[in-house]
């Protein structure tokens, strides 16, 4: 089979741009498990900051409750989409400025209660 | 001849007496820190500089606040997990508690002390309860449209035994008459603004200034006005461009009006917006930082001082009202939460989470004049909140 060029190139690159488009890329095979420091440092972020709104046992306040029972009705997936990107609308916002979709996926995990905390 | 034995008994006796009557102690150079990880409270001293003893057990105090009995003897701390407890500063120990509300975020007290209300996310709405015994007077349920309750954000106290709340959910303002606190008779404001987040009350009582989330701009009520209603103030502020993304909320309850201008947070952007309470225009908007979360005026309205939303969150801004601009800026910690200045201003207890600390700034120099050790503090409320109106 023939192939034009250019959509050879494209096709060829495709995995590399999806893994640019973080939100594309959270749907990608296991994102690369953060290094034991940086967990602690998430898990902190976790409880103190997102706890000012979801409080810091995740039972809600501003924000809905996060706990691993609420967590566990949503993909993990989508819960690391809206922690790197955010809810339009909402005051949940994105955290994509301090953390890696990597790192997001991760929490995600933490939240469901899949993920063995260090 | 003196009995000798009989005078011995009769010391030992005046003795006793003495003893066990417990000095007269003032609060009125008390206050309390919350340490949010651990559930605890510490009782502080702001003329010795140093903290008398810890009061534990008191639950989720993520976000707790509290208020001050009149007499500042008491203090009424609402925990994250929606428990009431009631602390007796004296002798450290929690007298009453009541599991109010599955989760809330604060409180206030009325005018004459008598109630304290305790305001609601889950389920939204207000309580009230007896300052004595903790014992509900009063439920009223933030139900905004037929089975929908809103949750419940900036309540304060007014004259007259009055509050005043926002509804989140709702966008409606509520004003409670509690003057027959059986019987509450409630006014409703609707169409305030998007989403209201926290708000104040002037220390005056006179005029509740909402901040929006959900759009540019503050709802303000002047509750002196024959018949009160919703006025926008800094309509637009954002002017068209772009919010950055908010990490925390930011707190307006508290002291943010020095002399006749009003400092407020910008929501989504690196700004105080300073607004003349006269004509409520738009004097000044002043860069600092990072996202402001309290804008603290000092009890002389000489500077205002300022904190931040995470990651800017360890550095504190001074701002100079007479020249609108900021005067010093400096790190006392990792992530500062609050600011509580002590009754006259000369000092300004800053808390550190992170630095598990709380520092004590000299409000002219700037010089740090103590350093108290506390585990990963949160709110700072001094008794002297017991004499003013909003707080």
């Amino acid at each position: 089979m023939r192939c034009n060029r250019s959509w050879c190139w494209a096709l060829a690159c495709l995995p590399a741009l999806l893994c640019l488009l973080p939100g594309l890329a959270l749907a990608q095979a296991p994102a690369p498990t953060p290094t034991p420091q940086r967990q602690q440092q998430l898990l902190r972020m976790l409880q103190q900051d997102c706890g000012s709104c979801h409080g810091m046992r995740l039972t809600g306040g501003l924000g809905p409750p996060i706990h691993a029972q609420a967590m566990r009705e949503l993909p993990r997936d989508s819960i690391a989409a809206v922690i790197y990107h955010g809810r339009p609308g909402t005051p949940m916002p994105p955290w994509k400025s301090m953390l890696s979709a990597a790192e997001a996926e991760w929490l995600a995990g933490v939240l469901r209660g899949e993920e063995v905390k260090p | 001849m003196i009995n000798t034995p009989k005078l011995w008994a009769g010391l030992a006796t005046l003795l006793l007496a003495a003893c066990a009557q417990t000095p007269i102690q003032g609060t009125g150079d008390l206050g309390l820190v919350v340490e949010r990880a651990s559930g605890s409270l510490q009782l502080l001293n702001t003329s010795t500089r140093s903290a008398l003893g810890r009061v534990q057990g008191l639950g989720d105090l993520s976000h707790a606040s509290l208020v001050y009995s009149r007499d500042g003897a008491y203090a009424y701390v609402f925990g994250r997990d929606g428990a009431l407890s009631k602390l007796h500063l004296p002798s450290q120990r929690v007298v009453a508690r009541v599991q109010q509300s599955g989760n809330s975020i604060g409180g206030a007290i009325s005018q004459d002390g008598r109630w304290v209300v305790a305001q609601n996310y889950q389920p939204g709405g207000i309580k009230v309860f007896d300052a004595q015994d903790l014992s509900l007077v009063a439920d009223i349920p933030a139900e905004y449209a037929p089975g929908k309750l809103s949750r419940v954000v900036g309540l304060a106290d007014l004259p007259g035994q009055r509050f005043i709340f926002s509804l989140f959910d709702a966008d409606e303002i509520w004003l409670a008459d509690l003057s027959q606190p059986r019987a509450p008779r409630i006014s409703k404001f609707s169409h305030v603004g998007h989403q209201p987040y926290d708000a104040l009350v002037t220390p005056d009582g006179r005029h509740y200034i909402a901040g929006l989330f959900g759009e540019d701009g503050l709802a303000m009520i002047d509750l002196w006005a024959a018949e009160p209603k919703v006025q926008r103030i800094l309509p637009g502020y954002g002017r068209g461009q772009q919010p950055l993304p908010v990490f925390k909320m930011p707190h307006l309850r508290g002291w943010a009006v020095a002399g006749r201008l009003a400092y407020l947070p910008a929501i989504g952007r690196h700004e105080v917006l300073v607004v003349d309470t006269q004509s409520w225009a738009e004097v000044a908007r002043i860069p600092v930082a990072g996202q402001p979360v309290f804008v603290m005026a000092q009890p002389d309205g000489r500077q205002v001082w300022v904190n931040f939303a995470v990651p800017d969150y360890d550095q504190v801004q001074v701002i100079d009202t007479q020249s609108q601009r900021v005067v010093h800026a400096f790190k006392p910690g990792k992530a500062v939460l609050h600011m509580e200045f002590t009754p006259r201003g000369e000092a300004v207890w800053i808390s550190a989470r992170d630095s598990d600390q709380i520092s004590v700034i000299d409000t002219r120099s700037f010089a740090t004049l103590a350093t108290l050790p506390a585990q990963a503090p949160s709110g700072i409320f001094f008794t002297s909140r017991a004499q003013r109106i909003g707080l």
